[in-house]
């Protein structure tokens, strides 16, 4: 059966090009490798080499035509006696000359993708109930996140933390304080400050299965390793087509601490929350720290959990439970109201609950949200309050453009257009780089004042 | 500056006297104890310029115990004859200078004003960035220094780049670039050694060694802790260098700005120094021992080497030395009383400097 040769694409923007000239002609021998003719792209000169045996049986594109579509057949190759039809054999599916042709069918790219399925949707579960009389005791953030590691590491032999004085220091925030007499420098480990490679070699150890906690000192020098977060950690289970899971957990405290400058005052929830294969956790409260942060060490995706040094000395009351999991994906009300819903996600939640306390002074009574998950984000509760509500404010210290509001004010104009009462309103850090001076750091900052105004605007009270 | 070997008993390494086209010794661990001689003006001076820093310094840490000045204060108390031995070997407002987070006495010994300083580490309108870099970003085009920058490692190729221009544009200035043990394990650090040698880059990479890296040690940290060879597979010369005394500093300074100036390339020193304060003012320093900072105090103090040195050949008295003491402290207050009495800066400045 004779076999046509094609134009080949030779590079990935090429749509044609030019013969420039057949070292081969009609009747000659064909062997594997053989070049057959030179083409000229708009690149380069190239050469075609056959990738079929036999006799060149026609050539049906002259040397020194330009403007040989990809894909044409320019020539046959066959056996001996095989009749030239001058046409390409009917019902042969193309192949480039060039690639190691199968003579199966291939699928046309193009048309696979020319209907997209729609994404799947995500339902996260509901939180566990409390089993009625269970023992309440107030902790810290801190103390929260360190008893989930120190659980879940109890657990599960493969789980491990590492990071830039975690250990010996016990901790630059004192977060894995007593881990290493507990689990030793096997398991608590002390990385030099190299965030890209020990964020890499968590990677790796994440592919063969370990199950790697690894500590940002802040998240502020997680830039230094976002390319093995985003590139490695979150893409490779579907670059490999689903063989490679990442099981690992990134923390570390995220966004302004107090008077620390630019480059240490940068609220990532934004950022992460834009990439696919990654799940973005941000808790406020002790309670969902400590439940959210054992759910992201058993997630065998890579989990990036953003902590705030202001909140870490806060005290919250904590369920006391052998086993406290909180799903992920799933936004809490923390407050039920009926006037406006109010949005927001780690520290902003300070300023939400602290603004709807205001409020219901001045006769407006705020639901208050926290979404404690920014991804996957939980937008069914965002949406059922507002379609109470009819009016929304988002809170969050991370910069405007772009910003995990944004991003909610387009989920209810998409999702509850109609419900709207007011436009959603959304309160940021300012648009600047975070500024030292005691007084521009202030403003820089949302504040409860601002959340207040917002919701008053949205409210026209 | 003349080099000769010291009269004390550490004469052990062996660099070329500047001047010579070979590098120090870069295989040899042994110390570089060869000193500059240092004339009884350059002694002056040392002493004057490193007791304004440690002054200084001990003026922020009681500013930042008032709350005066927030966020990270990183004081480089102990580790002054390294700034200042190397800035002797510069010249001032055409070399560059970069360094890190602990750049308070960088930007004195490169001739800023304490006022300036002190008003950017209290937040005031007054300072080197009108108040909205802090303590860790603080800058000065005029002297040539370039920051004052927050992420470890970071100014590293940074201060390459100084250099990158100056080759550019074909002049003869060097650019110096500070960064600490620590700051050595990063990766762009490699990634820059290698470009600037490959490009011959007429920069000086001094590695400040305390000792510790905020509370790891260089040996819990490092699997290379000769860091002079750390350019070695990029055949960039190393030296190692005694930090404490100034004069030592000075002369492995001249070696390596008069290599770089004329076009050799790339010089590493790493200079052998120690801070006695904390990491940062929230650091309690567990992982030292009391004992082993006060011997470093007593036996290796920078400023009182050279006091020592000034009242044994006779040339400044006790007398002498507490006018200078004097004047250094009047300094300081000024610029504390400045720091502290300087207005904020307007509101309007939070949206200023974002784009020009
Ligand atoms: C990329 C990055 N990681 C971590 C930190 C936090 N950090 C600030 S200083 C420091 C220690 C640096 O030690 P070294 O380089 O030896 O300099 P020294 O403080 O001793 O002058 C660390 C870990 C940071 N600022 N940037
Ligand atoms: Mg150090």
């Amino acid at each position: 059966m004779a076999i046509d040769i094609l134009m080949p694409a030779l590079s990935p923007t090429m749509e044609e090009g030019k013969l420039t000239k057949w070292l081969k002609k009609v009747g000659d021998d064909v062997k594997s490798g053989d070049v057959l003719a030179e083409i000229e792209t708009d690149k380069a000169t190239m050469e075609i080499e056959a990738v079929d045996e036999g006799k060149l049986l026609e050539i049906l594109v002259a040397e020194g035509t330009e403007g040989v579509k990809v894909n044409a057949v320019i020539a046959r190759v066959g056996e001996e006696g095989e009749a030239a039809t001058g046409k390409p054999e009917a019902g042969e599916a193309p192949q480039p000359a060039a690639e190691a042709a199968p003579a199966e069918k291939t699928q046309p790219m193009a048309q696979a993708s020319s209907t997209v399925p729609a994404a799947p949707a995500v339902k996260a579960e509901a939180d566990p109930d409390i089993p009625a009389g269970t023992e309440f005791e107030s902790k810290t953030v801190r103390e929260a996140l360190r008893e989930a590691m120190a659980e879940e590491m109890r657990r599960d032999e493969d789980v491990f933390l590492m990071g830039e004085e975690v250990a010996e220091y016990q901790g630059a925030y004192k977060i894995s304080q007593g881990l290493l007499d507990e689990f030793g420098a096997r398991r608590v480990i002390d990385t030099p400050i190299t965030e890209h490679g020990f964020a890499g070699i968590g990677v790796g150890a994440a592919f063969a299965g370990l199950k790697p906690i690894v500590e940002f000192m802040t998240f502020n020098f997680a830039m230094q390793a976002i390319d093995q977060i985003i590139n490695s950690a979150a893409k490779t289970l579907y670059m490999s087509g689903g063989q490679m899971g990442c099981p690992i957990v990134f923390r570390g405290p995220n966004g302004a601490a107090a008077r620390v400058g630019a480059q240490h005052s940068q609220d990532y929830a934004a950022w992460y929350g834009m990439i696919p294969g990654l799940k973005v956790v941000m808790p406020y409260s002790a309670a969902d720290a400590k439940g959210l942060l054992k759910a992201a060490i058993r997630d065998p995706n890579p989990v990036i959990f953003l902590e705030n040094e202001v909140l870490y000395g806060h005290h919250f009351e904590v369920p006391k439970l052998d086993d406290y999991v909180l799903p992920i994906g799933k936004a809490r009300i923390h407050k039920a109201g009926k006037d406006v819903t109010i949005v927001s996600f780690g520290m902003g939640m300070s300023y939400a609950i602290k603004a709807a306390d205001e409020l219901a002074g001045l006769g407006i009574d705020a639901e208050v949200i926290d979404l404690r998950t920014i991804r996957p984000m939980d937008i069914e509760t965002v949406v059922n309050s507002v379609k109470k509500t009819g009016r929304c404010v988002t809170v969050e210290e991370g910069w405007p453009q772009g910003s995990v509001g944004s991003e909610i004010a387009y989920q209810i104009q998409a999702n509850v257009f109609d419900y709207l009462d007011a436009p959603v309103a959304r309160i940021t850090g300012k648009d600047v780089p975070m500024p030292y001076a005691a007084n521009l750091e202030k403003l820089a900052l949302p504040n409860v004042g601002e959340v207040i105004e917002a919701v008053r605007a949205v409210t026209y009270r | 500056m003349a080099v000769r070997p010291a009269t004390e008993k550490r004469t052990r390494a062996s660099a070329p006297t500047s001047g010579t086209k070979k590098p120090g010794k870069t295989s040899n661990p042994t110390v570089n104890y060869q000193v500059a001689e240092f004339d009884k003006d350059d002694e002056f001076k040392a002493y004057h310029d490193m007791l304004l820093i440690r002054r200084f310094e001990e003026k922020a840490g009681q500013l930042y115990g008032m709350g005066l000045i927030g966020g990270f204060c990183h004081l480089y108390i102990g580790q002054e004859a390294v700034v200042v031995g190397i800035q002797k070997a510069l010249r001032e407002g055409e070399d560059q200078v970069t360094t890190s987070y602990r750049d308070h006495g960088h930007m004195l010994a490169c001739g800023m004003d304490p006022k300036g300083v002190m008003a950017e580490l209290t937040g005031r309108q007054g300072g080197y960035s009108r108040g909205k870099g802090g303590s860790m970003h603080m800058f000065s085009r005029e002297k040539q220094f370039f920051g004052g920058h927050g992420i470890v490692g970071a100014q590293v190729p940074i201060g390459a780049g100084l250099a990158f221009a100056n080759k550019y544009r074909g002049n003869d200035n060097v650019s110096v670039v500070y960064f600490g043990d620590g700051a050595a394990n990063q990766g762009q650090v490699y990634e820059t050694f290698n470009m600037a040698q490959l490009w011959k880059l007429p920069v000086i990479f001094v590695i400040e060694n305390n000792r510790y890296a905020m509370g790891t040690s260089v040996s819990r940290s490092s699997a290379q802790t000769d860091f002079a060879k750390r350019g070695e597979s990029f055949n960039i010369p190393g030296e190692q260098v005694d930090g404490m005394d100034v004069r030592a500093v000075n002369a492995a300074a001249d070696r390596a700005v008069e290599w770089a100036r004329t076009g050799n390339g790339p010089y590493i020193l790493e200079m052998q120094t120690y801070r006695y304060r904390g990491h940062s003012m929230s650091d309690p320093a567990k992982y030292r021992s009391k004992d082993e900072v006060q011997k470093m105090r007593d036996e290796r103090d920078p400023i009182e080497q050279v006091r020592k040195r000034l009242v044994e050949k006779g040339w400044a008295s006790e007398e002498d030395l507490k006018e200078i003491d004097k004047k250094v402290r009047a300094v300081v207050t000024e610029a504390a009383d400045f720091a502290s009495a300087d207005a904020e800066p307007d509101p309007s400045e939070l949206w200023t400097d974002i784009l020009r």
